[in-house]
């Protein structure tokens, strides 16, 4: 089963989201990556973009596919992963640790809680998703 | 689609091995086991094994079997001695590809060709229908094949058949057995490794693959997918019909003239082709090497200048170059190496660099 840490949050599009002092940090999850093989490139916008839920805010390129990346919240990124464009396998590596991507300051905090708990997102993921 | 895929002698040992298994030309096959970089570095550093049953194989026999032969590749097969293999295309007459493909001369008037797995059925009507005066058989569903690749390839193979592996030289091929499975033993490939293609029948190829993963222990052996198998090719610019080669492409635009014989005689396409040849190609197939890691991928346009000077046929993450590599078409005055061009990638246009090819050295043994 894949690993699907209890205090994120989840998209069913495979991100995840970690409340930090009302900011939240974003990755891809571990059955994200296993899915997409070795990641190669990530390409992230800058600090100061703004995002929206459900949409693209970057892509997530391995040696076999392109993947969007969609926001899990509403907001604007406050911190950019600046390691990924040199060291991307550290996605692969470590998908909710050095692997995270961005860090959204809200702009709906409520969309917090349309997100999947752990125990949804692995019941999608046994859905076969 | 309704059509079920089809299965190699192998596809229990791939998803007792692990593997991914994806659909690829109709059948169910492992893309990968370990991850693709991984396997790619192996065959590299050591040795890995392909299925590549799926792959289609002909015998064309009888008086006839060399002139036909002739009139349906661009490649002179009158040159072939007994036990050799020749790289060649089959051409429309409009000078496009209905293949690639590779001839092996097993008598005076016998031959194999090797086929590519999704033109099966395509190239077996096509060679029953313009390769008239030679007897065919299609022996794809009863002829696994397994590619052995890597610097410990002589090695591996070398210690289980009962020939003389190490003898076979670059393109030439023996009969012999492999752990006891009647094989053709071919010093051929697709990664730019030292290597061989072992083709064996249908029914003891499981036994030929079970043999070559035991003694392959003692050399770091291990399963390689249909991801490694793509970028060990393209960092060795080999074209992959369907991407780089088709019927809209013709051999000199793709780089493939060394294979093209006028001087042999008539063939099918000739005239076309030698039309392009006199009139220059107008555009051609380079090797691109862009300036980050973003991946350029087959459809994605080149733009000069931001005009659109062709498009991308293959790409990739080459795992040793380390660096996002591509192969492309592009009008001919922009083909020189060193030229700067742009990918564009999600609408934006990234740089890139005309580069020789291969992208990586080629360590086949000559």
């Amino acid at each position: 089963m894949a690993n699907v840490p209890a205090d994120l949050r989840y998209t069913k599009d495979h991100e995840w989201a970690k409340p930090e002092d009302k900011r939240y940090r974003v990755g891809i999850t571990a059955f994200a990556q296993e899915q997409l093989g070795d990641v190669v490139f990530v390409e992230l916008p800058k600090v100061g973009a703004k995002v929206t839920a459900k949409l693209s805010f970057g892509v997530v390129e391995s040696v076999k596919a392109v993947s969007d990346l969609f926001a899990p919240l509403s907001g604007e990124i406050v911190e950019v992963n600046a390691a990924l464009p040199n060291e991307p396998q550290v996605v692969n590596q470590d998908p909710y640790g050095k692997g995270w991507m961005i860090v959204i300051a809200p702009s709906k905090p409520d969309e917090w809680n349309a997100l999947l708990s752990a125990a949804q997102y692995e019941q999608f993921l046994s859905e076969g998703h | 689609m309704n059509t079920p895929l089809k299965r190699t002698p192998l596809y229990a040992a791939h998803v007792k091995a692990g593997a991914r298994m994806v659909e690829f030309g109709g059948w169910e096959m492992p893309v990968q086991y370990s991850g693709i970089i991984d396997e790619h570095r192996r065959v590299r550093s050591a040795v890995g094994l392909f299925d590549v049953s799926h792959m289609g194989e002909f015998e064309v026999e009888g008086p006839g079997a060399l002139a036909a032969l002739q009139t349906l590749t661009t490649n002179d097969v009158s040159a072939l001695e007994i036990g050799q293999v020749q790289y060649s295309l089959f051409p429309y007459p409009e000078g496009g590809l209905v293949d690639d493909l590779t001839v092996y001369r097993l008598a005076a008037d016998r031959f194999m060709v090797t086929v590519n797995a999704s033109n099966i059925d395509k190239d077996w009507a096509w060679v029953t229908t313009h390769g008239a005066g030679a007897r065919w058989r299609n022996i794809s569903a009863e002829t696994g094949l397994i590619a052995v690749q890597g610097p410990r390839a002589e090695d591996l193979v070398a210690g289980l058949a009962d020939v003389d592996a190490r003898a076979i030289g670059y393109y030439r091929f023996a009969r012999g057995s492999v752990a006891g499975v009647a094989t053709t033993i071919s010093r051929t490939g697709y990664t730019g490794e030292d290597g061989f293609e072992l083709y064996a029948p249908w029914a003891g190829t499981e036994r030929l693959w079970a043999a070559l993963m035991e003694a392959g222990r003692k050399v770091d052996v291990a399963p390689i997918g249909l991801g490694a198998r793509d970028t060990l090719r393209l960092e060795m610019r080999y074209a992959l019909y369907g991407n780089d080669i088709d019927q809209t492409t013709n051999p000199l635009e793709a780089g493939l003239g060394w294979v093209v014989k006028p001087a042999k005689g008539d063939f099918i396409g000739k005239p076309a082709i030698e039309r392009v040849r006199a009139e220059g190609p107008k555009r051609r197939l380079i090797g691109l090497e862009m300036a980050d890691r973003s991946v350029a991928r087959h459809g994605y346009p080149v733009l000069s200048g931001g005009r659109r000077v062709g498009g991308v046929t293959s790409g990739t993450f080459g795992p040793s170059v380390e660096k996002s590599i591509a192969m492309a078409y592009v009008e001919t005055p922009l083909a020189a190496i060193g030229t700067v061009l742009d990918v564009e990638i999600r609408g934006q246009a990234r740089p890139a660099r005309v580069v020789k090819t291969p992208f990586h050295p080629s360590r086949v043994k000559k």
